[in-house]
């Protein structure tokens, strides 16, 4: 059995967060290959279906990341929607049976390189605990 | 009054000419770049890497380069130089020469077959001569415009060119020809050159090989450089393991009469050190120095990283000289350190060359009729660093003073605006609309995808598997076509683009490389070229966010570009074009902050015929510069100040708000409404953009009894002092570097020294028996300031190094001040005792800075100043269309680069306020009316009532207001009903996107 490493699917608001990882990528702060990137042009555009659909698909875990609360969104507010709802879909995703800790928020600005690499490296290290997504993995958890 | 002429020549295609050109160009006027090479780019194109970012040079220059070859208002004439001036200021007949390149740039194609044929061996300048190129050439593989040239000294008239070439483009017997240009104004970009360093004979640079000097070394890590990019030295291809840097080649010398500081070069070599490791993780580099000078914007946060993380030692040392090992090719540099002799074998010495006044500079400068200082550069003032000794001939970049990029830009973008306002009468006069094709209907059409992988040198070649990844792409459904490039930014591979588009039909195009952050723009603007709408396009971001994250795991790197590249294919296949809605532009500035700067910034937008408001919250104007007293020159900056004052207050188009803040700002590039107040009243203004220019203040210092001892001031305390007539001392000291260069703050202050030299000057012309003790960790003057840092010494002044390990300490005993400091080469603590002890605080971010940044949504750095767009290329610019920003509010700086930085801001800002209307974003909300149940709820979480409730049909269905709203899709993520799509991300877009991301997973049992 091959070694699990998980995929992660980020959500990344094009002002802030991409503008982070990018810059984690200019300084070459390295972080595991595990995360692949949806740019979105604020964290307030993320659909709840997304992060549905991106679990129902095989991730293992999902990322939404947007500017600093309070007032750091480029869109005024559009942080706290996705606060509102991540915090809602959360309780939700139990229900399905899918681990809460699979689904992140953060808030990562554009000159927090460091903090971006930081938060997957946490990310992928406490979702190899979890193992893999129990949707993909038929209910059970392995690996 | 006769119109001025519309026009403007630049000198010189460096990224400091094409900068002030394309910012000309945008603002209604017609440019001439006369280049003297038959390239643009300059020196940029040949640097590997850029500090303190670590961006591949090429590859954020390529984009400004491609734009400037392809503006319909840009006229590039290379291979040519400037034969005669004359007129006027807003009218100037300019005769040029052409040289012949012998190629027909209309008809080559840069296909380079030619090259390849070519029978002769020539020496490649553009590789500093470390590999042989043909006698017809083009500089670089990323050449603007490509076109050939034939060296005809190398040239041997065989004829195989002319037979070789399809395009019928060689033309052996062309002559060099004379223009003549009419402009309005003229700005010398000319560059500088690098300081011979043969000259420097105990380096040994012309009898060995193995040392090189910086600009060579860049060829040596660049990819496209003669060894691929791999670290090898010339003597043998062998792996260096130790390589010394030697400071100061050229630079800071008065034995050659070079004592000035060339102020770049001690940031490239801590980069040329990092990027060294980074390309071999088990070299060791060594940089030999006498002061770091990393005093611009984050980079002591960078110096301090290639210590600590890239294991770079630095060793402060006077260079005594360098040998050939006997029987090797390793070199022995021998040195002193702390007065001790000491010697170490190296591989490989790189020398750190300075930066010399271009060639031929004297009779440049007869011809055109301008002074040059006692170095051979520009010779400018303090308060006019934009202005030659003509008038109507502007400068900026290196060769009004040694400088880095990001200072070159903004003196470039300040040029433009002093030329700009020159000839404002002129604008719109000259410049023609640019010719596109009509958009192809795409619609009824099966989706064709073209991908496009970019190696980008090594940056992403050098770890992801790139033919692998096309070679996957191709499988991917829709891929019709799919290649690699070395750039895919470069100019010919636009043309690649464009032509594969018409080859294969293709109506969508992924580009799989960097960050749409920077280089969207440049390939929406490809594709239009070839008929396609702009929102046809892609990226997958493969380097930020893969390569260069991922450099020690290929193969997963290499795995994880395939899922963003078929990830991105899924969504591509989807996109639909767009329209972009026009909005009108209120053509009116509001800058905040009524300091130099904003004083600046606003003349500067006032003569360019836009309204300003100018608000400051003092009840009068001028800021920081009020404290100012004197000069290290003969300037008296009290009287200017009172003269800009006077400017300002007196300008019908200026409206000065003192006593006032900004309470609100709301909209959006080209009609902002913001809200001031003063006191209780408020007053509402309309303007189009906004230019932050909130200055800094100075640090009050917490440690060497500040505050409690009387006798102890900072620089500006002691300043005010003697502006007043008030100072007497017979023993001074000063501490540089309080409150700066620590552990809260990291950056260097960057003014203090300079302001340290200038004080313990003026006390030592008041009272030359007065000593005074500067103790130091680096004296940082840099530029042409070292000469008061030598005068300063000359005079007397006493300049004694601490470290932190061994700060000053700072006492007060029965009444008498004293100060210990740790004597250099002796190592013991020995006592002084003065009546002033002058402590140089750092300078440090507004505190309003929070306030301004949350309501403007813009970013702010670490330490809390203002984060421009791109530290290297768009110092002046936010990432927010429509807003600018520039003076202390950006980062510690001189009164010159104040001004520079100000006059740059309102070029910028310029580009916008020059268009009665603007195109703006087309990914905008969009309702299916069908759908929409008329619940209004997103009309409630817009934030920017965009959205609007109409009948239709006999029902309530909402309507989205174009030009309000900015595409952040929170409405479409809130309809209940999915009426509302967020156009270019909408759900079946991101839904296509992330399946795709996780397709083909492996499974688990
Ligand atoms: S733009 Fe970053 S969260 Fe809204």
């Amino acid at each position: 059995m091959t070694e699990f490493d998980p995929k992660i699917v980020g959500f990344l608001c094009n002002w802030c967060s991409y503008a982070g990882a990018d810059l984690a990528g200019v300084s070459r702060i390295q972080y595991p290959p595990n995360i692949r990137i949806v740019r979105v042009m604020c964290s307030g555009r993320v659909d709840p279906a997304f992060i549905l659909e991106a679990f129902k698909s095989g991730a293992d875990g999902v990322l939404v990341a947007g500017c600093h609360l309070p007032a750091d969104c480029h869109y005024i507010s559009g942080n706290f929607k996705a606060y509102r709802r991540v915090t809602l879909l959360k309780k939700l995703l139990q229900q399905f049976g899918i681990e809460p800790e699979r689904l992140r928020l953060e808030w990562v600005s554009a000159s927090e390189g460091d903090r971006f690499a930081t938060i997957i490296k946490d990310m992928v290290k406490e979702i190899k605990k979890l193992g893999p997504n129990p949707l993909r993995a038929g209910g059970k958890t392995s690996g | 009054m006769v119109d001025k002429v519309g026009a403007v020549l630049v000198v010189g295609g460096g990224i400091a000419g094409i900068q002030a050109a394309l910012d000309l160009a945008d603002s209604g006027f017609r440019v001439y770049v006369v280049e003297d090479t038959p390239s643009i780019g300059g020196t940029m194109t040949q640097l590997d890497k850029t500090f303190p970012t670590n961006d591949c040079a090429m590859c954020i220059l390529a984009p400004k380069l491609v734009r400037a070859g392809r503006h319909a208002n840009v006229h590039l004439i290379t291979n040519a130089e400037i034969k005669k001036v004359k007129g006027e200021p807003g009218n100037f007949k300019v005769t040029i020469t052409r040289r012949a390149r012998y190629v027909d740039e209309e008809k080559c194609t840069g296909c380079g077959v030619c090259a390849q044929e070519c029978p002769v061996e020539a020496i490649d300048e553009y590789e500093q001569g470390l590999s042989r190129r043909s006698a017809v050439f083009v500089k670089y593989l990323q050449a603007v415009p490509s076109t050939f040239a034939i060296d005809r000294e190398k040239c041997i008239g065989c004829g195989t060119c002319q037979e070789v070439c399809r395009a019928d483009a060689i033309i052996y017997e062309e002559k060099d020809e004379d223009v003549e240009l009419s402009v309005g104004a003229i700005i010398l970009a000319l560059g500088f050159e690098e300081f011979d360093p043969s000259l420097k004979s105990e380096y040994g640079y012309s009898r060995y090989s193995n040392v090189v000097s910086s600009i060579e070394f860049e060829r040596i890590l660049s990819a496209t450089g003669p060894y691929g990019g791999t670290v090898l030295r010339p003597s043998d291809g062998d792996l260096p393991r130790k390589i010394a840097f030697i400071q100061c080649v050229g630079s800071r010398d008065a034995k050659l009469g070079n004592n000035y500081c060339s102020s770049a070069c001690c940031m490239y070599a801590i980069k040329e050190a990092v990027i060294a490791r980074e390309h071999n993780p088990n070299l060791q580099c060594t940089i030999f120095f006498m002061d770091i000078r990393a005093y611009g914007k984050e980079f002591d946060a960078y110096y301090s990283r290639a210590e600590e993380e890239y294991g770079v030692r630095f060793v402060r040392s006077r260079i005594s000289d360098v040998k050939k090992v006997l029987g090797s090719q390793n070199l022995i540099v021998r040195y002193v350190e702390d007065g001790e002799p000491k010697e170490e074998e190296f591989n490989l010495v790189v020398l750190s060359v300075g930066m010399k006044p271009p060639k031929h500079v004297e009779e440049l400068a007869k011809t055109i009729g301008i002074k040059l200082n006692k170095y051979n550069f520009c010779s400018t003032e303090t308060f006019s660093p934009l202005a030659t000794s003509r008038l109507g001939v502007f400068v900026c970049g290196a060769f009004s003073s040694p400088k880095d990029i990001p200072e070159s830009v903004a003196q470039a973008s300040g040029a433009a605006a002093r030329a700009g306002s020159l000839i404002a009468t002129g604008r719109g006069k000259l410049t023609v609309a640019k010719k596109l094709p009509p958009e192809i209907e795409v619609s009824d059409k099966e989706p064709r995808v073209g991908v496009f992988v970019c190696h980008c040198g090594t940056n992403i070649g050098g770890i992801v598997n790139v033919p692998e990844v096309v070679e996957y792409a191709k499988t991917l459904p829709s891929v019709v076509y799919a290649e690699h490039n070395l750039y895919t930014c470069s100019q010919d591979t636009q043309r690649t683009i464009r032509e594969k588009i018409k080859e294969h039909n293709l109506n969508r195009v992924v580009v799989a490389s960097c960050t749409p952050r920077t280089h969207e723009p440049l390939f929406r603007e490809t594709i239009r070229e070839a008929g396609l709408n702009i929102y046809l396009f892609e990226m997958a971001n493969i380097r930020d966010q893969c390569s260069w994250v991922h450099m020690h795991e290929p193969e997963k790197a290499t795995e994880k570009a395939k899922d963003l590249v078929r990830s991105i294919v899924a969504k591509a296949r989807l996109l639909k074009p767009l329209k972009k809605p026009m909005i009108d532009v209120t053509p009116v500035g509001l800058v905040i902050g009524g300091g130099l700067s904003g004083m600046t910034a606003s003349l500067e937008l006032a003569k360019q015929g836009f309204e300003v408001h100018l608000v400051e919250k003092e009840k009068e104007l001028g800021g920081n510069l009020r404290h100012i007293h004197y000069m290290l020159g003969s300037e008296d900056p009290q009287e200017r100040l009172r003269s800009i004052i006077k400017e300002v207050t007196e300008n019908e188009k200026i409206h000065v708000h003192l006593d006032a803040e900004v309470a609100d700002i709301e909209g959006y590039v080209g009609n902002f409404e913001t809200t001031l107040t003063r006191g209780s009243d408020k007053k509402g203004i309309n303007h189009g953009i906004v230019i932050v220019a909130t200055g800094a203040v100075e640090y009050k210092p917490t440690e060497y009894l500040y505050g409690i001892d009387s006798r102890v001031l900072t620089q500006r305390e002691l300043e005010e002092k003697i502006g007043e007539g008030e100072f007497k001392a017979r023993t001074v000291v000063m501490i540089q570097c309080v409150g700066s260069r620590n552990d809260e703050r990291p950056n260097c202050s960057r003014i203090c020294c300079v302001q340290a030299v200038k004080n313990a000057l003026k006390i030592k012309e008041l009272s030359p028996e007065t000593d005074v003790y500067i103790l130091y960790k680096d004296i940082r003057t840099y530029g042409f300031n070292e000469d008061y840092y030598r005068k300063a010494a000359d005079e007397g002044v006493l300049f004694i190094r601490y470290d932190d390990d061994h700060k000053p300490k700072v006492t007060q005993e029965n009444g008498t001040l004293k100060i210990l400091a740790m004597a250099p080469v002796l190592k013991t603590w020995f006592p002084i005792e003065p009546d002033l002890l002058v402590l140089s605080a750092a300078t440090i971010p507004n505190p309003d800075n929070e306030r301004i940044a949350q309501m403007l949504k813009v970013p702010l750095t670490k330490d809390r100043f203002f984060l421009e767009a791109h530290m290297k290329l768009r110092p002046v610019d936010f990432a927010t269309d429509g807003v600018f920003l520039c003076g202390l509010a950006h980062s510690p700086k001189l009164i010159e680069e104040s001004i520079s930085q100000a006059c740059g801001a309102a070029a910028r800002a310029a580009t916008i306020l020059s268009k009665k209307r603007l195109e703006v974003e087309g990914a905008i909300a969009n309702v299916n009316e069908d759908l929409c149940s008329g619940c209004r709820i997103c009309e409630a979480v817009c934030e920017y009532s965009a959205i609007e409730m109409k009948e239709k049909d006999g029902k309530l269905v909402s309507s989205v207001l174009e030009a309000l709203c900015k595409g952040c899709g929170v409405c479409g993520s809130t309809c209940p009903t999915g009426a509302i799509s967020m156009l270019h991300f909408t759900d079946e877009e991101i839904l296509a996107q992330v399946r795709a991301a996780l397709k083909e997973e492996k499974k688990y049992d």
